[in-house]
């Protein structure tokens, strides 16, 4: 099956795959008017997401040209990107301590 | 556009001609499924309040319930009412009477107990739904429609085709003159300067921010991280992390016109346009929001697929999951397929005739299983 990968905004550090992608594979993108290479990582499934960009620790991760997180890893271009490296930002009640 | 359906008293226009059986409380569930069961061409509303609970919970069940029976997919209301509980059957017909709609009520206590009450509840039913059947369907313009739309079990591709497909058919409703509804406030929660910049005007983007604080306080009280809750371990699986990512994608469901108001829940809109309703994100308590606002049909646009309906509400189930699609063809009504030729706005276009369809009497999926009799009401506070 041919790889699918959708890009939402020019401003998003990750991708969308609509194929599930291997460790290994060599996708060819055109990210922001260039065209450019990226090899997998690690193993993204269908629907999951997969780094264009270096993405220090703490950083914004950004999705349809907006914040979907932060980084808790430092997250090469090709990595797997999900919930063992980012986190929310939102209704976190587990760092505003809750109503005692 | 136009689509066939059946008028209704003042002005409504119902796209499906039901008797509502409708519990006053949790505790008549039981003969309101009896009285259902026994006369073809009804329809139940059952949930699990009505009673123990504080003043603003007992008058946002009141709200929904009367708000229901103003439904136009409704010909005729049956209460049905334990007796003792703390909201009052009385007050809620008196409600739904405003409609111009027959309305009766069994009260389970006063009558001696269920054996009666169903009996009594059968004959009422059956003379309304005797009466209903001989109203016919006519043609309306589209503009009298209300489109409620949701997302639910939802995955990656419900955020990059299924949703942005509803609000091209959404935008189509509202640029016909008609109205769309949309809510789940908890998936509002990062994508809030999105939706507040859409605002007609800035009292109703301050509205949004303020729904938006109020439901995630209500979750930071709790004291941990939603995520597992929102998103859901289902939606995690379908790729997405955050309830901000899930939120981004949710939102494209409303389309892209101006939003003219936000509602409480149980409230019922007035005028035309895109609105919010204060609702979360859960099928039981959303599906009755909308339906309480008035919505005709229902979009219902998921990734991992939601099977339910609403008893007397047509849900139209749509996914952009082929996987989804081909495994779950009993509850899915529509498939939308990802490529360079179709465009949002082209699928919008199938989409929203589909729903004309609906409207006019073409069965769901979930009308034809009998899938979806176990909604409920979004309660705020504790029951007591």
């Amino acid at each position: 099956m041919k790889q699918k990968v959708v890009i939402i905004s020019d401003k998003d550090n990750v991708a969308t795959t609509l194929t599930s992608l291997k460790a290994g594979d060599s996708l060819e993108l055109e990210i922001d008017g260039h065209q450019k290479v990226i090899k997998l990582g690690a193993d993204v499934p269908f629907g999951h997401k997969l780094s264009l960009a270096r993405i220090e620790p703490n950083s914004p991760v950004i999705k349809y040209g907006e914040v979907i997180g932060i980084s808790t890893a430092p997250i090469e271009p090709g990595d797997y990107v999900h919930v063992h490296n980012i986190v929310s930002a939102r209704g976190r009640g587990d760092l505003e301590g809750g109503e005692k | 556009m136009s689509f066939l359906g059946y008028p209704r008293p003042k002005g409504l226009v119902g796209v499906r001609n039901h008797i509502g059986v409708i519990s006053t409380v949790g505790c008549a569930n039981d003969v309101t499924v009896w009285i259902t069961e026994q006369a073809k061409g009804c329809a139940s509303f059952l949930h699990g309040q009505g009673c123990t609970q504080t003043q603003p919970d007992l008058d946002q069940v009141t709200r929904t319930l009367v708000s229901l029976g103003w439904n136009p997919n409704l010909a005729g209301i049956l209460l049905v009412s334990l007796g003792c509980e703390s909201v009052s059957v009385d007050e809620i017909a008196e409600g739904i009477a405003a409609s111009g709609k027959p309305v009766d009520k069994v009260v389970i206590q006063k009558v001696g107990g269920a054996t009666a009450a169903v009996e009594q509840g059968i004959r009422i039913v059956k003379d309304m739904a005797v009466k209903a059947s001989r109203v016919k369907r006519d043609e309306f313009p589209d503009s009298e429609l209300m489109l409620g739309v949701k997302c639910g079990a939802s995955d990656t591709t419900s955020g990059l085709v299924s949703n942005p497909v509803t609000g091209a058919a959404c935008d189509l409703l509202i640029d016909s003159g008609g109205s769309c509804i949309f809510g789940e406030t908890t998936e509002f929660i990062g994508a809030e300067h999105v939706l507040a910049r859409r605002a007609a005007t800035p009292e109703v983007a301050r509205r949004i921010t303020e729904i938006v604080s109020r439901m995630e306080r209500r979750v930071t009280a709790m004291g941990v991280d939603m995520r597992g809750g929102q998103p859901t371990v289902g939606n995690i699986n379908g790729g997405l992390s955050t309830i901000e990512e899930k939120s981004l994608g949710a939102i494209a469901k409303g389309g892209t016109r101006p939003i003219q108001a936000v509602y409480e829940y149980g409230e019922r809109p007035r005028g035309k346009g895109l609105f919010i309703v204060d609702t979360p994100g859960r099928e039981p308590e959303f599906l009755t929001a909308v339906a309480a606002a008035g919505a005709q049909v229902i979009i219902f646009s998921t990734g991992l697929g939601a099977p339910q309906g609403f008893p007397f509400v047509p849900v139209i189930k749509v996914t952009g999951n082929p996987n989804t699609y081909s495994r779950l063809p009993d509850h899915l009504d529509i498939f939308i397929e990802l490529n360079n030729k179709n465009s949002i706005a082209k699928m919008g276009q199938a989409l929203y005739q589909e729903a004309l369809a609906v409207a006019s009497g073409k069965q769901t999926k979930a009308e034809i299983s009998g899938y979806g009799n176990f909604p409920n009401i979004f309660t705020i506070g504790p029951v007591i």
